[in-house]
């Protein structure tokens, strides 16, 4: 706090994209509620344009208002206090993302270790067993359901094994990126980045093919609560590798453009931390889903 | 393209000194801490009356015994809207409000940290109740599963509207959790120089904990809406046994939510009344550092006491004693706080002024709500209060004695300052004497009836509650009119009708936000002050 002067603290005295985004995310709620129905229930409806609606208009909204950060930025108008705060904020935001992945990590810790037993008579359920599931047999992975449902196990060896060297070395090299953005060697930074962007495009093609082949041999979105876990933690850490990949290529092309110096660069920063905790949650669930 | 370029231009145009833009442009693109505080505290109060609204629906209900005025699908959406309404819509974004209005100018910072983003976290509500209100007119009515939306209520039972519920709280969330971040990096990283941590106002500290514990939960029960939709929709079965998974852990995922959702909803609260009791009392807060600690504590044991809402449903002796011991231990760290408050006032200058009125009426009250968690915390008892009007008791005592008295101390001790004129003394009295009165009339009988076996969330009971529940209806009515002079009082205060007031406003009052003028400027703390 020993500042010798203030820097002033940039404010700025309003701004339309917020609205625009409220907007955008109202069209993006009404319409995946409507097209959940919709497509669920086969029924007709504008649910699915009104969600592509909001989707185009959200895109929109984060392009100006990151393009008005980066001119402000560029333009020197923020302070130190003021890059304090967006680190902060982003630490924050990806603390509550560990969170909601908590959530789905909770949900199969319970059906593991409590709700599985118990349909198979562990603890003092006996008679849920004997009458309401008979023959149910607790084992995990979870390959037939008490409703009799039947699907098959996904191995760790071979794709999964695969996507998490690739992950892990995309750490290792978006870390490099980020000592060459820091050591001003441009190159290394291009290059390290530009193979991060490279790695996690590979994840998410050999993702979408062992999804194929999860498919194939008879793992589905509704065979019971392994494929469940299964589908809804491996499909969120996609989409969030998917968000990932897009700030890193956007980085790659503001770096083009000799975008960042040693000592400002918060929008680098923050990405590399979302690309690390991705890895991380990858490293997770590849331990917890694959392995166990 | 060209509108992008002009903003930027205006954006770029950092001159702090010019006031508000004009018309509704104002509220639609502001940055500013105080305009988006009052946003909130509008919304919240519409809210209240809106969810009010809903309340009397039920109370007109259960007048009498018997079906007279809705069917039962319907009683049912209502008390469901009612409790999403006020939970989320009125009392999260009034302490949000609050939030906004008071965090910077006390602890003397230019504006909260992320002004844009505050601007959309604010925004976003609206949208999301209007999904939430729209629901109930779609084909099969509205969410009717209760707001703690319980498996299988809400994915087997529950009707088309569930989708537009899911997505809407998933909204609810989001605003949450990025008013949370901004109130939470506002106090890391904006205090003024000399504010350290132990000198920050209670306010600021219970903020900071709340603002921690929405980070934590918020997406949890984002993670748990999500599983409904997708167990409702497309097949999956995490909350049922078929599937191999079970409805209660949808209990365990939610109340890991929920509990901490209590706390979020009080600990602002305690903020408020550790403000306003050393104020009138004219004495310092009573064990500054003790109070701090017991937040926090409060905080910690809220992420471990969640299955005390789940006694009834079969868990291990075991687990169902630590919850019960986990659980009392919470009432250390509050009995901390009523001890302080009382002892704040021991021997005080004390003078009662309308926020000081409803700050020990919230410190009796909220105590009556305290000790019934106490008894509902006691396994089992639990057993024969769960789900009676004993527990609607108890968490309408802790919510509107508690929480909700205390956003109303809040708004009617910092509104001269943010007027600049002194409310109307008559109308706050009124206000005062009659919530006063018929909160009391409508909820305290509700522990006698609950104790004797009337159900909650039924549309009808047994003959022998009809007295008890004709006075609750009475006392219910009462107290939602009471709301509305409330409000008359508000749009005279925020028309500036009333005497001028001074910068302290009330002379035992101490903190940054007392030394700037009355009204607050537009913008403050440009230039931070020194702390000493």
């Amino acid at each position: 706090m020993a500042q010798q002067e203030y820097q002033k603290y940039y404010v700025p005295e309003s701004s339309p994209w917020p609205i625009v985004g409220a907007v955008a995310l109202f069209l993006i709620a009404v319409g995946a509620a409507n097209f959940t129905v919709e497509m669920t229930k086969g029924k007709e409806g504008f649910g699915g344009w009104i969600l592509f609606a909001g989707i185009a208009m959200l895109i929109f909204m984060v392009t100006g208002w990151f393009r008005n950060q980066i001119h402000e930025s560029m333009s020197g108008l923020y302070s130190d206090q003021l890059g304090r705060s967006y680190r902060q904020g982003m630490a924050w935001f990806i603390f509550s993302e560990i969170m909601f992945f908590a959530a789905f990590f909770g949900a199969l810790f319970y059906a593991r270790t409590i709700a599985i037993p118990w349909l198979g008579g562990a603890s003092n359920n006996a008679m849920t067993n004997e009458v309401l599931w008979p023959g149910f047999e607790a084992v995990w992975p979870l390959l037939q359901t008490p409703g009799g449902i039947e699907s098959t196990q996904m191995g760790w060896f071979g794709l999964p094994l695969i996507n998490t060297l690739l992950l892990l070395t995309s750490s290792v090299t978006c870390h490099y990126a980020h000592v060459g953005l820091e050591q001003n060697k441009r190159k290394q930074l291009s290059v390290m980045l530009a193979l991060t962007i490279f790695l996690g495009c590979i994840f998410l093609g050999l993702q979408a093919y062992e999804y194929i082949h999860a498919y194939d041999i008879g793992l589905t979105l509704d065979s019971g609560v392994y494929g469940n876990t299964f589908y809804l933690l491996t499909g969120f850490h996609g989409l969030h590798v998917t968000l990932g990949t897009v700030i890193l290529i956007v980085l790659y092309f503001r770096v083009q453009k000799g975008h960042f110096t040693p000592d400002n660069h918060f929008a680098f920063q923050a990405g590399s931390w979302y690309w690390h905790f991705v890895d991380v949650v990858w490293v997770m669930l590849f331990f917890l889903v694959y392995i166990l | 393209m060209s509108s992008a370029t002009e903003t930027l231009k205006h954006d770029a145009h950092d001159d702090h000194h010019h006031g508000p833009a004009k018309g509704i442009k104002r509220w639609l693109l502001t940055t500013n801490h105080k305009d988006i505080g009052t946003l909130y505290l509008w919304f919240s109060f519409i809210m209240f009356l809106t969810g009010g609204a809903m309340a009397m629906v039920i109370r007109a209900e259960l007048f009498q015994p018997g079906l007279q005025i809705v069917d039962p699908q319907f009683f049912n959406q209502m008390t469901t809207v009612h409790g999403l309404i006020m939970v989320f819509g009125a009392v999260m974004p009034a302490f949000t409000g609050l939030a906004n209005w008071l965090i910077p100018m006390m602890i003397g910072a230019p504006d909260m940290a992320l002004p844009r983003m505050n601007n959309w976290s604010f925004w976003i509500l609206p949208f999301a109740f209007l999904i939430l209100l729209s629901s109930l007119f779609v084909e099969g009515g509205g969410p009717a599963f209760g707001w703690t939306f319980y498996a299988p209520l809400s994915t087997t039972y529950s009707g088309d509207s569930t989708a537009l519920f899911v997505f809407s709280v998933h909204i609810m969330g989001i605003s949450s959790i990025m008013g949370a971040i901004n109130v939470i990096v506002t106090i890391w990283n904006m205090r003024a120089p000399g504010m350290t941590w132990m000198k920050m106002p209670m306010f600021v500290w219970t903020w900071l904990i709340t603002a921690f514990l929405l980070i934590a939960v918020m997406p949890v029960l984002a993670g748990v809406v999500t599983m409904v939709l997708t167990d409702k929709y497309f097949g999956t079965s995490f909350f049922n046994a078929a599937g191999g998974g079970d409805p209660v852990m949808f209990q365990h995922i939610f109340w890991f939510f929920g509990h901490p959702e209590v706390y979020i909803m009080i600990l602002p609260a305690f903020g408020i009344i550790s403000h306003i009791i050393p104020t009138f009392a004219r004495k310092p807060l009573f064990g500054y550092a003790s109070m701090v600690y017991a937040t926090a504590s409060i905080a910690l044991l809220s992420f471990i006491v969640w299955a005390h809402h789940m006694f009834t449903t079969g868990m291990p002796v075991a687990a169902e004693m630590f919850f019960m011991f986990a659980t009392m231990l919470i009432s250390v760290p509050t009995g901390v706080k009523v001890f302080n408050w009382v002892a704040t006032m021991w021997r005080g200058a004390m003078t009662f002024e309308i926020p000081m009125l409803f700050a020990i009426a919230f410190v009796i009250l909220f105590t009556i709500g305290g000790l019934s968690g106490l008894m509902l915390a006691i396994t089992p008892v639990d057993f024969q209060y769960h789900d009676t009007y004993f527990v609607v008791a108890h968490f309408h005592y802790v919510l509107v004695t508690g929480a909700v008295f205390s956003i109303m101390a809040a708004a009617y001790y910092w509104l001269p300052k943010w007027t600049g004129v002194m409310f109307d003394i008559t109308l706050a009295k009124w206000h005062f004497w009659a919530s006063l009165i018929s909160v009391n009339v409508l909820f305290f009988p509700m522990h006698f009836v609950g104790l004797a076996g009337m159900p909650r969330r039924i549309p009808d009971y047994a003959l022998q509650f009809a007295d008890f529940n004709k006075w609750i209806s009475i006392g219910g009515f009462a107290f939602g009119l009471s709301q509305l002079i409330f409000l008359a009082l508000l749009i005279k205060a925020c028309r500036k009708q009333g005497e001028p007031v001074s910068d302290q406003v009330w002379d035992g009052a101490e903190g940054l936000e007392w030394e700037i003028p009355s009204p607050a400027p537009y913008h403050t703390f440009d230039t931070p002050p020194v702390v000493k």
